[in-house]
């Protein structure tokens, strides 16, 4: 199917969460792997390239830095690929993703404070044509988003 | 704790770490700050829960995870606690939110179940529904098609 290494399977589950905070992280990876260190950043490098990664990175609870919500939109077919590229141009858009339902366009806002979230809404919807459903996170009940993959086939 | 060198530090990360041998060393560059000081700022940030998690991010989408569901129910405001709390026991359960009813859309309870296809998925919240006892509530359940737009949230340093 995709056609992962072991040791790639191996970098895409196990090292979701503790990434190591030391000088050399991914010679210390190797070590725990029982590889060299440019193996791992070889494995790494092309599971970037092929897009298996978003990034190596920080994941972020809601609202702990500025204000965010979720926002959705009703945006006919034929006018989806232009609305998304606009919304896409606002920096503080980092997801956008199209979804099966009247309500076709669902992205999340990260605004500095409620009224830069409210301009950035706004500009949108003046951008766009389009009405902005808000839909701010209320109550967080669970978030990890790391994830057990069962990479047995790939 | 949040000092501007920190909300720099994050937008640095959200475009990932570099992947190379010394790459909290890079990022301190582009800073103008040392490596050990960007490692120290990192852990302290994990530590105070700021940062929940720190490591590889999977675009599971491209993994063969084809199939990525927001799962959307209308509860009475009393219960949602409780059924949000079953919930999240699953393991398939990546997300749960509760987020405000509007007169167009009055759904209250968001979840998110990732799986490797629509079928697996719709079973799996088929599951969800019995265990918890959800069938009478209106929902529905939204996969996702195109991904426009997947990446670390931007923190402007204004």
């Amino acid at each position: 199917m995709v056609q992962l290494t072991d040791l790639q399977k191996k970098l895409l589950n196990d090292f979701q969460r503790n990434f190591p905070l030391t000088p050399q992280p991914y010679a210390e990876i190797a070590t725990q792997l029982g590889v060299t260190e440019a193996d791992v950043l070889q494995a790494l490098q092309e599971l970037n390239a092929r897009q298996f990664i978003s990034r190596i990175g920080a994941i972020i609870p809601p609202n702990q830095i500025g204000v965010s919500t979720l926002a959705a939109m009703a945006v006919p077919e034929n006018e989806l690929e232009r609305v998304a590229t606009q919304i896409n141009q606002f920096n503080e858009v980092n997801h956008n993703y199209e979804r099966e339902n009247t309500l076709n366009l669902w992205f999340v806002i990260i605004a500095n404070d409620t009224t830069h979230l409210e301009n950035i809404i706004q500009s949108i919807e003046v951008k766009t044509g389009y009405d902005v459903l808000r839909f701010p996170l209320e109550k967080e009940f669970f978030i990890d988003l790391s994830f057990h993959l069962d990479l047995t086939n790939a | 704790m949040l000092d501007a060198l920190n909300l720099k530090l994050l937008a640095e990360l959200a475009e990932g770490l570099p992947i190379c041998s010394r790459p909290y060393a890079i990022i301190g560059e582009r800073l103008n700050i040392n490596e050990t000081e960007v490692i120290e700022r990192l852990k302290q940030l994990q530590n105070t829960g700021l940062i929940k998690r720190f490591g590889v991010i999977v675009k599971h989408a491209s993994i063969g995870y084809k199939a990525n569901a927001m799962c959307v129910w209308q509860i009475p405001e009393a219960q949602i606690d409780k059924i949000a709390q079953q919930l999240v026991q699953f393991s398939f359960v990546t997300l749960c939110y509760q987020r405000p009813a509007l007169p167009e859309w009055q759904y209250n309870l968001y979840c998110m179940i990732h799986g490797k296809d629509k079928k697996t998925v719709l079973n799996q919240l088929t599951l969800l529904n019995e265990t918890c006892q959800l069938q009478l509530f209106n929902q529905q359940v939204l996969f996702s098609r195109r991904c426009f737009k997947q990446r670390g949230a931007v923190y402007s340093q204004n």
